[in-house]
């Protein structure tokens, strides 16, 4: 089959310092994708705040596939697929709401929130049918790290805190800058779909080298500070955590200007009510350091992209056709802040937003140029020379060199040879 | 209550209002565009339905007046390059219906709209519900409020970075 023979290949298509155009553009590449990382690898799924009570559940996706997080009358969050075991049809088809049980409409096959078949109609046709076997489908594993719930379809592989390694640290910085240490996703999201390879928005996220002329329009007329910290004179770091995971790490930036809260371009004074509790909460100089630091920028591979004030989830549905789900990080505890980040993100973000309209332009006409076949390669060696290590040993460059696509595609061609 | 006559008049003047708004957007006129707003005027295109709430969910737009001038403002830099080259457009609008006066002597108005997209990425088909506020200023009409409802916002849409 076309994917085993690929499988070969990985290695001339995936070299350190370029990659194969047609890893973009191949339907046979993408279907392997499907099965190499999508469903074998942790994949995120959901954030536990979308279903707070018993019984709520939201509709998510894997890649393609309709997902149903559910929270359960134990309070347990479970991931089921929306599939009917009967004859296939879709037993959930509102986005959200509070439910103990899914009835599916073509025979009315009853499941509980927790996936259990708990009655079908006219049962005298089944005599000594065992209703276990016809659960809903699960996500074979589920865990969470800090609210944010993944999923692997792998029954073994490795735990959720071995993938994430080193980028775990990044969503425990992100939750210190609530008051109560708790992200919470309830604004809602914004899908913006694009005519693109979902890794040209994986790439992008942590590309430091593009938003000083992408984003020259809006940063020219806002007053906007974010452009200074992707130009050449940045102190700002990009850094691969291995497993794919990937960060612009601005921390060094804010440190020079010693402000707080100046990394989300305001001040303690606006802010009087947060910044209380956030001294309250951590004590004075604890307070100070996380509201200089900032949150992080950081690209959880495959799909879960923390853009400091906003969660973007990726989500592959064919080889060129892509969606970003998008909201505004809310955090407990933190009304002030929530509301301008949610007015912010408003503004950037989204099919209409000032910052990533031009981005999804990006990434289509780069999936509409990566056809051409010649040059074949993408070229990705900016910064290849001065890559160095930190100080607990991950890779790091300038921020506007390429050392997180690098280690993207490292990671990725790992995965795909291991088929 | 409007006597017939007036409701004809201000009928008139709304239709004739609304179709220069859909020329001046088509046309990328956006400067122009600008000025038929109120100083006060709130833009708004909502998310995942009809009637969220702005103040707590995410919207596509939800512009502000100073906010509507800084999307003027990057338009006109040349740069906003998912809209260099433009976008090549042509809308309908209909089903103009007005729907009463506002207590603070705001003209409610409704209207359909539908939007053919030409871009690099292709032909797009938009299709909204739009309610307005107008309210006369010097004489003239301009835009107190304009809420655009996509009929597809609940789904993933393309980039949509005209003037909608
Ligand atoms: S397909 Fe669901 S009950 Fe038949
Ligand atoms: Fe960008």
């Amino acid at each position: 089959m076309n994917v085993v023979r690929r499988m070969a290949q990985w290695n001339e298509l995936i070299h350190p310092d370029r990659i194969h155009g047609s890893l973009y553009t191949d339907r046979s590449i993408f279907e392997a994708e499907l099965q190499n990382i999508w469903y074998r690898t942790w994949v995120y799924v959901g954030h536990e705040s979308e279903v707070p009570k018993a019984n709520d559940y939201v509709v998510k996706s894997i890649g393609p596939q309709s997902v149903i997080m559910t929270r359960d009358e134990q309070g347990k969050v479970n991931l089921l697929l929306n599939r009917c075991s009967h004859r296939g049809n879709q037993v959930c088809s509102y986005d959200r709401g509070n439910a103990r049980s899914f009835t599916c409409p073509f025979h009315s096959w009853t499941f509980a929130n927790d996936g259990r078949l708990v009655g079908y109609a006219f049962p005298d046709g089944y005599e000594g049918q065992d209703r276990a076997e016809l659960a809903l489908g699960r996500v074979t594993r589920v865990e969470s790290h800090r609210g944010f719930v993944f999923g692997s379809f792998a029954a073994e592989g490795p735990t959720l805190k071995e993938h994430l390694g080193g980028a775990a640290e990044t969503i425990d910085r992100l939750v210190r800058t609530s008051p109560e240490g708790e992200v919470e996703v309830t604004a809602g999201f914004l899908k913006h779909r694009v005519k693109a390879n979902w890794k040209f928005i994986l790439e992008n996220e942590c590309d430091g080298y593009h938003p000083a002329f992408v984003h020259t329009s809006i940063f020219g007329v806002a007053d906007s500070m974010i452009g200074k910290l992707y130009g050449g004179a940045s102190t700002a770091l990009t850094r691969d955590y291995g497993n794919g995971h990937t960060e612009i790490d601005l921390r060094p930036e804010f440190r020079k200007r010693d402000l707080p809260m100046s990394w989300f371009g305001t001040s303690e004074e606006r802010l009087p009510d947060y910044t209380a509790r956030m001294k309250a909460a951590y004590g004075d100089t604890a307070a100070r350091e996380i509201m200089i630091d900032g949150t992080p920028h950081v690209m959880i591979f495959p799909n879960l992209f923390i853009a400091e004030i906003q969660m973007f989830v990726i989500q592959p549905l064919g080889v060129d056709d892509s969606v970003q789900h998008v909201t505004a990080l809310q955090f407990k505890g933190a009304p002030d802040l929530n509301r301008r980040l949610r007015q912010q993100t408003m503004g950037s973000v989204g099919p209409a937003g000032f910052l990533l309209a031009d981005d999804s332009e990006m990434y289509e006409r780069c999936h509409r140029g990566v056809l051409a076949r010649n040059p074949e390669w993408v070229f990705l060696g900016r910064g290849e020379k001065r890559e160095r290590r930190d100080e607990l040993g991950f890779k790091i460059g300038h921020v506007t060199d390429e050392v997180p696509s690098r280690g993207i595609w490292a990671h990725y061609r790992k995965l795909m040879e291991a088929a | 209550m409007l006597s017939r006559e007036s409701s004809a008049t201000l009928m008139g003047a709304v239709t004739a209002f609304l179709n220069r708004e859909a020329r001046l957007q088509d046309e990328h006129q956006y400067e122009a565009w600008e000025r038929l707003w109120t100083d006060d005027g709130v833009y708004w295109v909502p998310a995942n339905g009809a009637n969220i709430d702005p103040e707590r969910e995410m919207s596509i737009i939800y512009d502000n007046r100073s906010r509507i001038a800084l999307r003027v403002r990057q338009l006109m830099t040349g740069k906003h390059f998912t809209q260099t080259p433009q976008s090549n457009l042509r809308r309908l609008v209909s089903n103009i219906e007005l729907m009463g006066e506002q207590p603070g002597g705001d003209i409610a108005v409704a209207s359909n709209s539908l939007i053919f997209e030409s871009s690099l990425r292709d032909d797009t088909l938009w299709a909204a519900r739009n309610e307005y506020r107008l309210r006369h200023v010097d004489g003239d009409l301009r835009m107190a409020y304009k809420k655009v409802v996509l009929v597809n916002n609940d789904k993933a849409i393309y980039t949509l970075s005209f003037l909608v």
